[in-house]
């Protein structure tokens, strides 16, 4: 079964980017904002809360559809792998992505892709964001 | 260590209109960061017995090495010369504040010069710009130049925006600056010393990365210390009620300052208690970047503005100190007047505690016929019965309105000392006291403290132990020399002081050697110690004599929870401080 990420409660987050720090201190060894592939934005002010955007694993993924070089190819049940070495850096992808879940990794010019780990919500202090099999809402 | 970008200190000139960047390694490697580095470049780069609105005197801003690294290190450190003391201004803001300036690139920024037309100063990595802001100047609340910086700014959602109101355009000598809508560097004054080079805001986003030099451990510590401070327990009052949650036991031990300390127990304190303000206001908890604990509490008020519901909402963050001084102090019981209070205090852009400090002051004046109609022009404070006469008394210090709202704009004690009342003009050491009538080991941090404030010691908390069994005042001393100590180390690193009882030494220790600093408890200790000894000398080269400070009648007068207190064991108290601390030698020449 695939795994995703998913925000189910957004109004319980206190905005402390525990997720993003996490991501990027497992996934590129460094502490930093910029690197994560879960991101969180305030939604106009702090006083109307905060948005998190992360990959919603999309079955028929258009970010799949919009690269031109094979370097995104769709995980079996939903989402993406990306295979950074037949990345061309057209930027296809992140245009693509209409809720913006493709992060753009400036140093290196490349796109920064969820990888379904889940290790970033290991660290949410509200459970606003849950590690759960795809599909798993249609159950409830 | 392999982060050096945190020894890059930021030097801006806002008269040449020039910036660059030092390697101060020197300063990073032996005083770790925060208060400690801040400190060293206070005593750099501010002149003996500048004038604090002098172009000369420097604002500095410090983070440390721990940083963005771990949860709760999330605080800024500001240093400059006060200019409501005179001599040390230290001020501490969390927000996004203090991951911003390390992301962007640095350990610390020092700002100098002063601007003849008002400008911002937007920082994003290494492009630093000094923009015009003359559209900003005068606006009516500092949550509008929030508004307009967030649109044109980069770094959403992971930026600071600082910012003063009017009070620190009309160098009100305790404006705040507001960071992030909700947290401030709030006392002493760094607001006026803003508004005199006029600086109307600074921008700080960086999109840099930390790396630590070892991952593996580095890791490890992290969650260990995710894990305790998330699920034991230790910080969860924080974020239940937050730091409101002290109206209530405080009130119930006769602590609570009520109408200018004439009396400690408020008839209404449940009215404005965390637990009423919870259940019926809170709306939303917030946190500080990279703090999963979140104290931050708004509140949400619905106002009626016309018949036809027409309602108004305002979104208001609330603690316990400002529930004290807008509160309780000004004799205000209901929440409603109290959080619409706060709102118009925030928007102003003035610390919460000295201005609620000073229109207690006012009130108890007028009654007493100091001042008069003419002064206060036509407003008739009469403790809470009239929010309105408040939220305009605000108004008018800020806008430093007459001769003697520009006189409460320079201190309740220059006020005092103009118009009489000096005895329950409420200060210690010029900056106007916080809201804890515990018993004496509070009064002598508020005293002995380098800010002159709660944080630098917490002897109310000393007193509290004293209550639960009997301490002589040895002990209470060498316990607040101590804990200033520690708080020193923490605000070098820089840990938000809430997460103390996490950050004990040993953890502290634990925690910086994946990034390569090797230390003990016992070195950060000596440390701590130094720092402490480096503040006195800036206060003492400054003209503070702690042999002669004025207190104020009141606070003797108005029992404690551990009875009278005296002036003579006070000051044999601050004697004892004095010699526990080592720092005779700094005062030599006053005693």
């Amino acid at each position: 079964m695939s795994y995703r990420v998913s925000v189910v409660s957004i109004e319980r987050c206190i905005g402390c980017y525990s997720c993003m720090f996490a991501c990027s201190r497992f996934r590129f060894g460094e502490v930093s904002l910029a690197k994560s592939a879960i991101q969180v934005k305030s939604a106009g002010g702090i006083e109307r809360g905060f948005v998190i955007v992360v990959c919603r694993a999309c079955v028929d993924p258009p970010c799949v559809k919009s690269c031109p070089t094979g370097a995104l190819t769709p995980r079996p049940g939903g989402g993406v792998i990306f295979n950074e070495a037949k990345c061309n850096s057209c930027k296809s992808c992140y245009e693509a992505c209409i809720v913006r879940a493709v992060v753009w990794d400036e140093e290196k010019d490349k796109p920064i892709i969820c990888r379904y780990c889940g290790f970033c919500t290991k660290f949410c202090p509200h459970n606003v964001i849950v590690f759960e099999p795809m599909g798993r809402e249609l159950l409830v | 260590m392999i982060n050096s970008s945190l020894y890059n200190v930021l030097y801006i000139d806002l008269t040449e209109r020039k910036y660059e960047v030092q390697e101060r390694r020197d300063l990073f490697e032996k005083y770790l960061g925060g208060a400690g580095v801040a400190v060293k470049l206070l005593e750099e780069e501010c002149p003996k017995g500048v004038d604090p609105f002098s172009p000369d005197n420097p604002i500095i801003l410090a983070v440390g090495p721990l940083t963005g690294l771990y949860p709760l290190a999330s605080k800024t450190v500001a240093m400059f010369k006060s200019p409501l003391t005179g001599n040390l201004g230290e001020s501490h803001a969390g927000g996004r504040s203090a991951v911003a300036i390390r992301l962007a690139g640095y350990g610390a920024i020092v700002i100098k010069g002063s601007s003849r037309t008002p400008v911002y100063i937007s920082i994003f990595n290494d492009q630093v710009r000094i923009k015009d802001a003359t559209t900003l100047w005068g606006m009516r609340s500092s949550y509008a130049v929030g508004r307009v910086l967030r649109e044109i700014e980069p770094g959403a959602g992971k930026r600071t925006i600082m910012r003063i109101g009017i009070a620190g355009e009309n160098l009100v000598r305790y404006a705040n600056v507001v960071v992030e809508s909700y947290r401030h560097f709030g006392r002493l004054g760094l607001g006026a010393v803003f508004g005199s080079k006029k600086l109307k805001a600074i921008v700080i986003a960086g999109t840099r990365g930390v790396k630590v030099y070892d991952l593996k451990a580095y890791m490890k510590v992290y969650e260990e210390i995710f894990r305790s401070i998330t699920e034991t327990g230790v910080m969860s009052k924080y974020h239940v009620l937050g730091t409101a949650e002290n109206v209530l036991p405080l009130n119930a031990m006769g602590a609570l300052p009520t109408r200018n300390l004439m009396q400690t127990r408020f008839e209404l304190a449940e009215n404005i208690s965390g637990e009423t303000l919870a259940e019926k206001y809170l709306v939303r908890k917030i946190a500080c970047t990279h703090c999963p604990i979140g104290c931050i509490h708004l509140a949400s008020l619905r106002i009626a503005f016309a018949p036809g519901y027409e309602y108004e909402t305002l979104v208001i963050p609330y603690d316990y100190e400002p529930i004290y001084s807008l509160g309780s102090m000004l004799g205000i019981g209901s929440a409603e007047g109290l959080l619409r209070l706060i709102e118009k205090v925030e928007g102003l852009g003035l610390d919460a505690i000295s201005v609620g400090v000073a229109m207690a002051w006012a009130t108890e004046a007028y009654q007493r016929g100091l001042v008069t109609d003419k002064e206060t022009m036509g407003l008739r404070p009469n403790w809470g019965e009239d929010v309105e006469v408040y939220i305009r008394m605000a108004e008018k210090i800020a806008r430093r309105a007459n001769e003697f709202y520009s006189a409460l704009a320079d201190g309740v004690e220059v006020a005092a000392s103009k118009y009489g009342g000096l005895d329950f003009a409420l200060t210690c050491g010029g900056n106007e006291v916080p809201g804890y009538h515990t018993g004496p080991a509070a009064i002598v941090g508020f005293l002995t403290g380098p800010r002159h404030s709660h944080l630098d010691s917490a002897g109310y908390s000393i007193d509290q132990k004293a209550l639960r069994g009997p301490m002589i005042e040895e002990e209470m001393v060498k316990q607040i020399v101590e804990e200033e100590k520690f708080r020193n180390v923490l605000t070098s690193l820089v840990i938000c002081l809430f997460a103390r009882g996490e950050y004990k030494l040993e953890k502290v220790v634990r925690a910086l050697e994946p990034l390569g600093i090797r230390t003990s408890p016992e070195e950060l200790m000596k440390l701590g110690a130094e720092i402490q000894r480096a503040k006195a000398s800036f206060k003492a080269r400054e003209g503070f004599n702690p042999y002669n400070m004025r207190i104020a009648k009141r606070f003797l007068e108005t029992p404690t929870p551990l009875g009278k207190l005296s002036e003579e064991r006070l000051r044999d108290m601050i004697r004892m401080y004095i010699e526990m601390a080592g720092l005779k030698s700094v005062y030599a020449t006053l005693d």
